[in-house]
């Protein structure tokens, strides 16, 4: 970036974003620059992808070829395999699906697209970062330590998780829930930032409805974390407790009550799925916008549907205790909250798809992610009202549909929307342009052994198959023949699909040494962060050139101008150079 | 009232797995519902999706309209499908809640099967049937490990227990699951419909050996069934409690190919 | 060194302030979690009536006032703090520490009495909530003491004075907590 030569003391602002702090690697380690942090949520979300892919890997083998050695890992006890699966989920959500989509989109893109220099609290980003790293290091020692790692499920119903004599994980299970506990408190402290910063430090003229959409939804998924993740963190003390000390507060022969802890649970449980569902589906708005050359249809509708689901999110959490002991009135009370929900998210998705109404779309590689976004997870969301109704959840619970279910949400929020993400906003991060081709088939290698992955386990799930059972040959219904076929499909499925990530990789690794170098808005899109260079500097603009906006940023194809997109800080009617001027004056 | 609700009792997907409880077909009819309901708008909304990416391509010289949906004209588009979905959904929260009284609110009186006493624990289950006389803790009570053997069209209660963690019971074939608590005892009811031999699982962690927690349903007509109560009926109540003690070692429950065994 | 971000208030009211609330709002769900579950079970098990006689309402009653009145003191210093009297505003705040350090004094005598007289943590469901509920309210007032220290320190200098309102704000909602606390714990016998 070129220094103007103005001098800066008139801007009474000493240099704020020269770099004081420790140099070298130490630098990132202590860095209080959003985009690092971010980078830093990124890359540990990354790794945990693949060691949450790995554990998807071994208990798959396992499921398909019953007692055989895995490479790479040995033949699975079943204690192994119930740890294997537990942090898996445990993993796949907490470690992968929050770090990348809320921490690592939510610090990169605040600022830059509402127009900011950092956050308004960049040390507590930092602490929020450092706790996360610490937490991670937890979660990953548990599976190592004296017993194995925690074996009773991600959600981790007592008595079995409270009492080490009927889990047999006694060191494992305490470090989960210590590791999961801090990992809440570093979401706690990253929300914080995420919501006042969205509140108080947009740039000059972004009114409320002029923010994009992915803030939007990141902020509101804070806020839904923030104001669920209590009772849990709350129980997540009293589990504690039973565990080491010896309460009872789970306990029937003490006094306590283990379904307390499923309320706690799911009270959190629930919200939760929609605070990883909404950064992914503000992903998708930013592309299919940027990619069909539309403005957003209904904004403001947008607002409301996720606001009345954060809402609704509240009171369904028993739905996923229907047969689990609670009063059965209470059952049919959170069936008509459950299908109501579909309401709301149905209306989102019916909005996508008139946003690609009229448009020129074109099919880049971020764009393929993003549809295949909204096709998948609309499987996903249909599958859940099966479950919704009380009377169908009876015989699916606990099954393979409700595995399926989920991995259906899941996977297109947490693979799908983070690959999204990431090939859509990696010229800004990283100031280079990905290979197209090779990302095109790396998302088809990926997508279509996503269904071939869960498509059988749905078929498995409505033969009667249950969750967490290491070997299908104690049930001779299930065991052998067309069933077993189907766990064999869906284990090469997934073979096939871990392979083609190193086609990811390898385009990662071929970009950073010879990739083309990206423009500032290679995508021409009208959000701010688009207006700066790629990738962004310390402080994300000059300082004395910091963004002003002047409309919403899905202005696409706006009548009567030449241009098929309007960025958000272009003054009505200027020409677009001042944009790119680098000189500082005219900045404004 | 009734004969509506008789509409939506179906087999289809006996191929997958039977139907052998009465209200078996209650729940296979609520899915089928819900498969319909939702398939539909299911396929619609891919259907336009993909329709409109092939017919929207970008194509030189043609620009994407602007479109805010801010206009009536626009918005009935959204708002119209979402009040059909409105009432899809009430349409199958009144099935479910149909079949959801029936199976879990309602319990028939007079059980002319008799109770069932079903109590898991690490890791297998103890199935306490009535005996002979088809009462519950009376002498001729056979207990059985992982082992459950009732009457075709009989109706019987049970009483589900749990003397350590949650389990859950689960007999696909029947579409009953029900989890176990320690420290409470849940009633529920089933009527077997078809005889045969099917798999009982449990369907809530509990631990090590719950991938192992498997049990067998045998499911008889009148004279197999009395033969097996007269072949089982313990001698004497001391002999009953003997074989109240379910196997606990980890080892045996373990073992490979282990259901149904003791 | 303060980002710009940090100097803007597109809703007018200061980001300091903003954020508080927001951590409060998410302590109010995990204390409201807690204390919605000891309610729940309370009312499923009136015999823990027997165990909550055990505890001394008149000691509760004290730390309740001294808590009081460290609020008090907080509101005072708030105020010096608004008429730029960053000295004043720091002595009243070590009245609050003060306060802090009493209530904490007192709760350690009254569990080390109730511990010796055989009631812990472990004795029954009244005891567990009590030792679990009423320590995370001491480790809020610890640690809202010792923040509060750093903030008395700079306050002394003149510096960061809109902090002596932020902690003020927390303080009181330690105080809130403690009085929800009180009656579940120590009253209802
Ligand atoms: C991000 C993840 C995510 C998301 C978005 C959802 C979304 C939904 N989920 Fe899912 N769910 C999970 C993750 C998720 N879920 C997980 C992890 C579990 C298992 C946890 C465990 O036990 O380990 C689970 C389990 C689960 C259960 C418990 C099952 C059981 O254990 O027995 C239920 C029951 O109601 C349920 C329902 C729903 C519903 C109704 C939605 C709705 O939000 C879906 C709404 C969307 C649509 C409906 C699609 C769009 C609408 C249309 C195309 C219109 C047509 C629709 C109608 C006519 C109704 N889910
Ligand atoms: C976000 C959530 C998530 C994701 C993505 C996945 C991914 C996968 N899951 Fe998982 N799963 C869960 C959440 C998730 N799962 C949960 C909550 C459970 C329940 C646990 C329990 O019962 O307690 C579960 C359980 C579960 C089971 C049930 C086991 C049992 O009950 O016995 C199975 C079985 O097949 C399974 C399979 C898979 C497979 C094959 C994948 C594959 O899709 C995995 C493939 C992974 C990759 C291909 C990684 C690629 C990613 C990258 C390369 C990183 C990219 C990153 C950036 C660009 C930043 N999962
Ligand atoms: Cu018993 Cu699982
Ligand atoms: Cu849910």
């Amino acid at each position: 970036m070129v220094e103007p030569a103005v001098d800066l003391t008139h801007g009474e602002a000493h240099d704020d974003h020269a770099d004081h702090g420790p140099q070298g690697w130490l630098k990132y380690l202590w860095s209080t620059d959003h985009k690092v942090i971010a980078m830093q949520y990124m890359f540990t979300g990354m790794f945990m992808a693949l060691v949450g892919g790995f554990m998807a890997y071994v208990f798959r083998m396992q499921l398909a070829f019953p007692g055989i050695n895995v490479p790479g890992f040995g033949a699975v006890s079943p204690g192994e395999y119930n740890a294997l699966v537990t942090n898996h989920g445990t993993i796949m959500i907490f470690w992968v699906a929050m770090p990348v989509l809320l921490a690592a989109f939510g610090n990169y893109l605040i600022p830059l697209m509402i127009g900011a220099d950092d956050m308004v609290f960049p040390k507590i980003n930092r602490l929020s970062f450092q706790v996360f790293f610490v937490s991670t290091i937890v979660i990953l020692a548990s599976l190592f330590v004296e017993g194995g790692g925690f074996a009773g499920a991600w959600t981790a119903y007592p008595p079995l998780s409270a009492d080490s004599t009927y889990n047999l994980t006694d060191l494992g299970s305490t470090l989960w829930v210590i590791g999961v506990g801090l990992e809440f408190v570093a979401f706690l402290l990253g929300g914080i930032n995420f919501i006042t910063t969205l509140m108080n430090s947009r740039a000059p003229g972004m009114r409320a409805f002029d923010v994009p959409i992915v803030v939007w939804m990141i902020v509101v998924a804070s806020i839904l974390f923030m104001l669920s993740v209590g009772p849990l963190l709350a129980g997540a003390i009293m589990l504690i407790f039973d565990q080491t000390l010896g309460t009872g507060f789970f306990d029937p022969g003490m006094g306590g009550d283990p379904i307390l802890w499923q309320h706690l649970f799911w009270f959190f449980g629930h919200p939760e799925v929609y605070v990883v569902l909404l950064p992914a589906m503000g992903v998708v708005v930013e592309i299919i916008t940027t990619f069909a050359r539309k403005k957003l249809f209904a904004y403001r509708t947008v607002i409301f549907t996720i606001v009345a689901t954060g809402v609704l999110s509240f009171f369904v959490w028993a739905h996923h205790q229907f047969i689990a002991g609670i009063d059965p009135r209470m059952a049919n009370i959170f069936t008509i909250t459950t299908l109501l929900i579909s309401v709301p998210i149905a209306e989102l998705c019916f909005i996508y798809i008139a946003t690609l109404y009229g448009g020129s779309i074109r099919l880049t590689t971020p764009m393929l992610w993003a549809l295949a976004f909204v096709a998948e997870f609309l499987i996903g969301g249909v599958t859940g009202i099966f479950l919704g109704a009380a009377g169908a959840d009876i015989y699916f619970h606990d099954t393979y549909f409700v595995l399926a279910h989920f991995h259906y949400t899941f996977f297109p929020i947490a693979i799908i929307g983070t690959f999204a993400a990431f090939t859509y906003w990696f010229p800004k991060m990283f100031g280079k342009m990905m290979d197209e081709r090779l990302g095109k088939i790396h998302f088809w290698l990926t997508i279509i052994p996503f269904n071939m992955i869960f498509i059988p386990l749905f078929v498995l799930g409505m033969g009667g198959q249950h969750r967490r059972i290491y070997n299908y040959d104690q049930f001779p219904d299930l065991a052998g023949g067309v069933f077993q076929d189907m766990r064999e499909l869906a284990t090469w499925s997934l073979l096939i699909m871990l392979a083609a990530q190193f086609i990811f990789f390898y385009n990662c690794w071929k970009t950073a040494r010879s990739g083309p170098r990206a423009s500032k808005n290679p995508w021409k899109a009208n959000s701010l962060e688009w207006t700066t260079e790629s990738p962004p500097p310390h402080g994300n603009w000059h300082h004395l050139r910091m963004p002003v906006v002047y409309r919403g940023p899905y202005e696409y194809s706006v009548p009567d101008r030449e241009d098929d997109y309007w960025p958000q800080n272009e003054p009505d009617g200027a020409p677009l150079q001042v944009v790119d001027d680098d000189t500082g004056e005219q900045g404004r | 009232m009734s004969g509506f609700f008789e509409f939506f009792r179906v087999d289809y997907f006996d191929p997958l797995i039977e139907v052998a409880s009465s209200y078996a077909a209650d729940i296979d009819g609520l899915i089928w519902l819900v498969l319909l309901l939702v398939g539909f708008w299911f396929l619609l909304a891919q259907g336009v999706f993909f329709w409109f990416i092939l017919k929207y391509r970008a194509q030189p010289g043609r620009r994407a309209e602007y479109i805010d949906g801010k206009k009536k004209r626009h918005k009935r588009w959204i708002t119209v499908p979402h009040l059909l979905v409105l009432v899809c959904d009430v349409l199958i929260i009144v099935i479910s809640f149909n079949v959801w009284y029936k199976i879990k609110m309602d319990l028939p009186d007079n059980p002319d099967g008799g109770v069932i006493r079903v109590i898991g624990q690490q890791w297998a289950w103890t199935f306490q049937h009535p005996g002979a006389d088809r009462e519950l803790d009376t002498d001729d009570d056979i207990f059985m490990v992982d082992e459950l053997h009732v009457e075709n069209n009989r109706t019987y209660h049970f009483e589900l227990q749990s003397t350590d963690v949650l389990h859950s019971f689960s007999v696909p074939v029947w579409r009953i699951k029900q989890d176990a608590i320690p420290g409470r005892t849940i009633t529920g009811w089933f009527r077997p419909t078809e005889t045969g031999e099917f798999d009982v699982q449990c369907a809530e962690i509990c631990g090590f050996g719950h991938g192992v927690m498997a049990a067998r349903v045998w499911i008889e007509d009148a004279e197999t069934h009395a033969a097996w109560v007269a072949e089982n009926t313990p001698a004497t109540a001391a002999a009953a409690m003997e074989a109240a003690m379910p196997t606990p070692t980890v080892a045996a429950a373990a073992a490979p190919g282990g259901h149904g065994g003791h | 060194m303060r980002p710009i971000a940090t100097t803007r208030a597109a809703t007018g009211t200061a980001t300091g302030k903003l954020a508080v609330w927001w951590v409060l709002a998410s302590e109010v769900v995990i204390f409201g979690g807690l204390l919605a579950s000891y309610v729940m079970f309370r009312l499923g098990h009136p015999e823990w009536a027997d165990a909550a006689a055990v505890t001394n309402t008149h000691i509760g009653a004290f730390n309740t006032w001294v808590l009081l009145t460290s609020s008090l003191t907080a509101v005072l210093a708030h105020q010096a703090a608004e008429r730029g009297d960053g000295r004043k505003a720091a002595k009243f705040l070590y009245f609050t520490i003060g306060g802090a350090a009493v209530f904490i004094l007192v709760k350690t005598y009254e569990w080390w009495y109730e511990i010796s007289h055989g009631y812990t943590i472990t004795s029954n469901g009244f005891w567990a909530f009590y030792y679990t509920a009423a320590g995370l309210h001491a480790f809020h007032v610890i640690a809202g003491a010792v923040i509060m220290a750093f903030v008395a320190r700079d306050a002394a200098r003149g510096r960061e004075l809109h902090r002596v309102e932020l902690i003020g704000i927390y303080w009181h909602f330690v105080d809130i907590v403690w009085i929800f606390l009180f009656p579940l714990l120590y009253i209802a016998k």
